[in-house]
């Protein structure tokens, strides 16, 4: 029984490491500029096509790849930032929702277009195929491997925010925003440079998903619930908070579908209700407006 | 905010009556469209159900469509499970399982505001589903709900091939919730909401009973479109489990948002130019419907605020002087911004 | 100036002219109009493809099978499974276009909304995707030419007791009406060949691909001697047999089961060499090396490409063209409803993937069902046909499983 555990809690945190990469740049995102960006998802998507592309198309390595998409999809969040998102700031909740539903339509469509509708895959380097021997147990080369991402991810970006200048101006902006321009923060550049960094996030996140939750032109719309959910759970604007939740839900899910598969999405959103209910700014979200 | 004049006021402006006798020249000049036409017509009323709870109460939801749902299974169990197939009543059976409903939830979430009521309404919707799942046996689950049969409407007009006398059926009871919507909005229920939706704190400040007055907004919208559902129920003898799923809240807020928000008429003009649109252009490329809506969205949000009755009215109103109510509004808004 | 003739052999010879004219013109040529409804947007969109090339196949390739008339595909999309745009779809077809055929319908909610209206307008509805078992039932005018779920899934639960030594088994499936399917034919055929069922496991749902290892891992824990798979072809599978490969099932001794649908042909590609092994049940694959099929694989591609590959949507497609090619010969261009369900019954075919019938009593289709096996040489997989079914009819509707059992 104890190695069923040890492989849920395993398998759990392999999971939630993808959801945390895929979920951290909207937390930031949102969290930061107040801006529903449902279209998260959409560059997630893209940031996997652009991967599948570079792979099959131009024969680059995966690793490559994925620094590849990581860099394309960061200066196409901060122009598609420039051109949209900036003007959405004074829009309300609504219409950011419905412009980020209209990118979601738009990339959706143009994928299918340049790739068709079927799911896309590519073919992992040979040294994360297979599996490696822990403790007696044959574990998945790639799990591990994105577990290592996400852990790696996260120390990196506290150690950015708690470290850096720009992660000082950051919280100090996510706290209040007229402070921080009144202090002299340049706010607008340094919005371009988050919303940049969350769509090279979701990027990789996206890279990382391919293996692990397909690719294909319904992504974006098929995990937007679930990045919701990761970051409303979480709280807006916070990094623990969102590498909390995700370990949460992807450990609760895992183990859930192991014990009750029955139950279906059930316990997830009736988690979600019950965390939301209890502490509606997510678990490590700022305390009631 | 005084009682503005022309479309927007509390008495019955001529031009109203322009799209209520065009939906009923269709069937006439369009004889084919029947069929498409109650379809519309029951995402008519499911949007400006919508808009009573989004547009005009603010309240920002993703899970609407459960009520719709509730309201579709409450009309195909009747039937199925219990052999009560009149019509009529049938709706209004689905009206008071939605409101129930609408009322729980309203109470449980809507002391909460922003990404919270975003992701408790969703969830709401989802459990809703997975709840709708797991009692497959009554329900039927994923396969739907089957063997509906409703009585011919008041004993004489059955479900035909040409979809006519449902299209009949469906523009009264339209007309009637509008009628109905269209009293409440402008009454001072109506307009305290409005006052809700601009500034929740100062409407607290006032002594008013916020959290009172958005369950009502929203029970009474949960209740309208559950009649929707009923309706959709009646007319395609079938109903699955994705009625009240995140798809279609999605597109009716897609369909109000084009329209226009908080004005009622933002849904009778928004749905049928999109699912007109939809049925043309959709024939001809689905992939380019689907980018042609994104980008429309993105323009519509970006430059033409309000939808497209907005921008017509903005039209209108140009030529004499502009519109000073949609000026001050509009500066209110923009100031609101750094308070949040 | 005599008589040249006398009137008999005047007015016999206006005869004779009149009749050689009429038998050297040419019968006046119809247009016969088919509503196609399938999914061509969206998720399902390669199902409306596949159809669509299938049909446009056969009429290449026989365009003398129509008797000199001319087939109109009208098609409309049926965008989500929830069969309102279907219904609409099919209104509109049969009122505005006056269609005298209609066919298609890739979800079972189509179907279902679609068929009161069939029934009103007499039209006959053929189908060519929607697989739950008890369709053909909701009216008269409805004939189907793919498959049930029950025909695949219940001769492998016998097989799989009987002949592959399979005492216990596991069933893993996803959750929605065809995986829910799938697993009552295996289970009650199984059952009844003396099988024992450990586990029936939903598997997350149809959109979205699970994680499966917390199933798999539930699986293994259990150690039954076979695990029967249902999962939508594509991602999910390729997905659920990499976690079947890493959790080492098949060196814990567990054999992996499914249908035809796990080994799609235009899906292998998705799959490595570690699949090889699996075992399913099938009624097509374009591996299969009987002349019609040789003929038919070649054609295709000659005409989409080497690269591509006809799977069963696309032999569901080309029969259907034949059945109406079929139907626009016999019935001269003008199809009535009645007269062609008639005809419909009973309709025998060789089609690639074998010798079909619409069964008279039940409007569905009997097809054979192989048992095939998914080989890997050199990197390449490749399907093995190990035994073969003939002629099996629907289970459902033979052994009167819930819906199937309720009069027609």
């Amino acid at each position: 029984m104890s190695a069923a555990l040890a492989s849920i809690v395993f398998d759990g945190t392999a999971y939630a490491m993808v959801l945390f990469v895929l979920s951290v740049g909207l937390s930031v995102t949102m969290g930061l500029m107040n801006v529903v960006n449902l279209a998260h998802g959409a560059f997630a998507m893209l940031g996997g096509y652009v991967v599948v592309a570079a792979m099959s198309r131009f024969g680059m390595p995966f690793y490559g790849a994925l620094a590849t998409a990581v860099v394309a999809l960061a200066a196409a969040s901060a122009l598609l930032e420039r051109l949209l998102y900036a003007r959405l700031y004074r829009a309300g909740e609504l219409d950011q929702v419905v412009a980020s539903i209209g990118v979601i339509f738009a990339a959706s469509a143009l994928l299918v277009f340049l790739f068709g509708p079927t799911p896309q895959t590519v073919q992992l380097p040979e040294h994360l195929r297979g599996t490696v021997e822990i403790g007696g147990r044959a574990v998945p080369a790639y799990r591990l491997f994105v577990i290592a991402v996400g852990f790696g991810l996260f120390a990196a970006l506290r150690l950015g925010i708690e470290r850096t200048r720009i992660g000082a101006q950051l919280r100090a902006a996510v706290d209040n925003r007229h402070m921080a321009v009144s202090v002299g923060v340049n706010v607008r550049r340094l919005f371009t440079l988050v919303f940049s960094l969350g769509g090279a996030l979701s990027a990789l996140g996206g890279g990382l998903a391919i293996e692990v939750l397909g690719m294909g032109p319904g992504f974006a719309t098929q995990y937007l619930v679930l990045f919701l959910i990761v970051v409303a759970i979480g709280g807006l604007g916070s990094v623990r908070g969102t590498f909390a939740a995700s370990l949460v839900l992807g450990i609760v899910d895992t183990g859930g579908k192991y014990l009750f598969p029955a139950a279906g999405g059930f316990l997830i959103y009736a988690l979600t209700m019950g965390l939301l209910l209890w502490r509606p700014q997510g678990l490590m979200g700022r305390a009631a407006r | 905010m005084a009682s503005r004049r022309g479309l927007s006021g509390a008495r019955w402006h001529p031009l109203e009556a322009l799209p209520w006798l065009f939906a009923l020249a269709v069937p006439f000049l369009f004889p084919g469209y029947a069929g498409l036409g109650v379809q519309v017509l029951i995402a008519v009323l499911f949007v400006l159900s919508l808009d009573l709870v989004l547009g005009y109460a603010g309240i920002v939801t993703l899970g609407h469509a459960a009520f719709f749902g509730v309201g579709a299974y409450t009309v195909g169990l009747l039937s199925v499970r219990a052999g009560w197939n009149e019509p009529i009543s049938g709706l209004v059976f689905a009206a008071l399982a939605a409101a129930a409903l609408g009322w729980a939830v309203g109470r449980l979430i809507l002391r909460f505001h922003g990404l919270a009521v975003l992701m408790l309404t969703l969830a709401a919707a989802l459990l809703l589903q997975e709840a709708g799942n797991s009692a497959a046996a009554i329900t039927g689950g994923h396969d739907g709900l089957t063997g509906i049969t409703i009585a011919p409407i008041l004993g004489r007009f059955e479900n035909d091939l040409f979809g006519m006398h449902y299209y009949a059926y469906s523009l009264v009871v339209v007309f009637v919730a509008f009628v109905v919507l269209r009293r409440i909005v402008h009454s001072p229920f109506g307009r305290s909401l409005v006052g809700i939706r601009e500034n929740r704190d100062r409407m607290t400040a006032l002594g008013a009973d916020v959290v009172g007055r958005l369950v009502r907004a929203h029970t009474f919208g949960a209740a309208l479109a559950g009649v929707a559902g009923g309706l959709y129920a009646q007319y395609n003898a079938f109903v699955t489990l994705n009625l009240l799923g995140f798809e279609r809240s999605g597109t009716a807020l897609v369909m109000l948002v084009l329209g226009g928000t908080g004005r009622l008429y933002g849904a009778i003009v928004g749905v049928p130019l999109y699912m007109l649109l939809e049925d043309r252009l959709a024939k001809i490329s689905p992939g380019f419907w689907s980018f042609g809506i994104g980008l429309l969205l993105i323009v519509v949000v970006l430059f033409f605020r309000g939808g497209l009755v907005a921008s017509m009215q903005a039209l209108v109103r140009r030529p004499h002087g502009g519109g000073h109510d949609a000026g001050v509004v509009e500066k209110i808004r923009g100031q609101r911004e750094p308070e949040r | 100036m005599s008589r040249a003739r006398s009137p008999l052999a005047r007015g016999l010879g206006i005869v004779a002219i009149v009749a050689g004219a009429l038998a050297l013109s040419p019968v006046a040529a119809e247009t016969v109009k088919v509503g196609v409804v399938a999914s061509y947007s969206g998720p399902g969109a390669e199902v409306g493809r596949d159809l669509d090339r299938g049909m446009a196949l056969y009429r290449k390739l026989h365009p003398e099978a129509f008797g000199g008339h001319t087939v109109e595909l009208v098609k409309r999309d049926s965008r989500l499974p929830n069969g309102e745009a279907a219904k609409t779809a099919v209104q509109e077809l049969v009122t505005r276009e006056r269609v005298q055929l209609l066919a298609g319908f890739s979800y079972t909610p189509d179907a279902i909304a679609s068929a009161p209206l069939a029934t009103q307008a007499k039209t006959p509805m053929l189908l060519l995707q929607a697989a739950t078992a008890w369709l053909p039932q909701l009216s008269p005018y409805i004939a189907r030419l793919s498959f049930t779920m029950w025909q695949s899934g219940f001769p492998m639960g016998r097989y799989a007791a009987e002949k592959l030594q399979c005492r216990t088994a596991a069933v893993g499936y996803t959750d929605y009406p065809p995986g829910k399917d799938s697993l009552e034919a295996f289970r009650m055929a199984f059952e009844a060949a003396g099988g024992k069922i450990t586990d029936a496991i939903p598997m997350g749902g149809a959109v979205e691909v699970p994680d499966f290892t917390p199933f798999l891992q539930r699986v293994k824990d259990a150690r039954p001697d076979c695990l029967y798979a249902f999962i939508p072809a594509g991602n999910h599978t390729s997905s659920f047999l990499k976690t079947v490969g890493h959790l080492g099932l098949k060196d814990a001794g567990i054999k992996l089961l499914g249908p035809g649908e796990l080994v799609m042909d235009d899906k292998l590609h998705l799959l490595d060499a570690s699949a090889a092994g699996l075992v399913t049940m099938a009624h097509y694959s374009s591996f299969y090396d009987r002349p019609a099929n040789a003929a038919f694989v070649a054609a295709w591609k000659k005409e989409y490409g080497e690269d591509s590959v006809p799977n069963f949507t696309a032999v569901a497609g080309y029969d259907a063209m034949a059945l109406i090619a079929h139907l626009v010969k016999t019935l001269d261009g003008r199809i009535d409803g009645e007269r062609a369900m008639q005809l419909i019954r009973g309709w025998r075919y060789d089609s690639p993937r074998g010798p079909i019938l619409i069964d008279p009593e039940t409007r569905d289709i009997v097809q054979d069902e192989h048992v095939q096996v998914l080989v890997a040489d050199g990197g390449r997989l490749s399907i093995e046909v190990l035994d073969r079914i003939p002629q099996v009819k629907d289970p459902c509707k033979v052994h009167k499983v819930g819906r199937c059992g309720e009069a027609r």
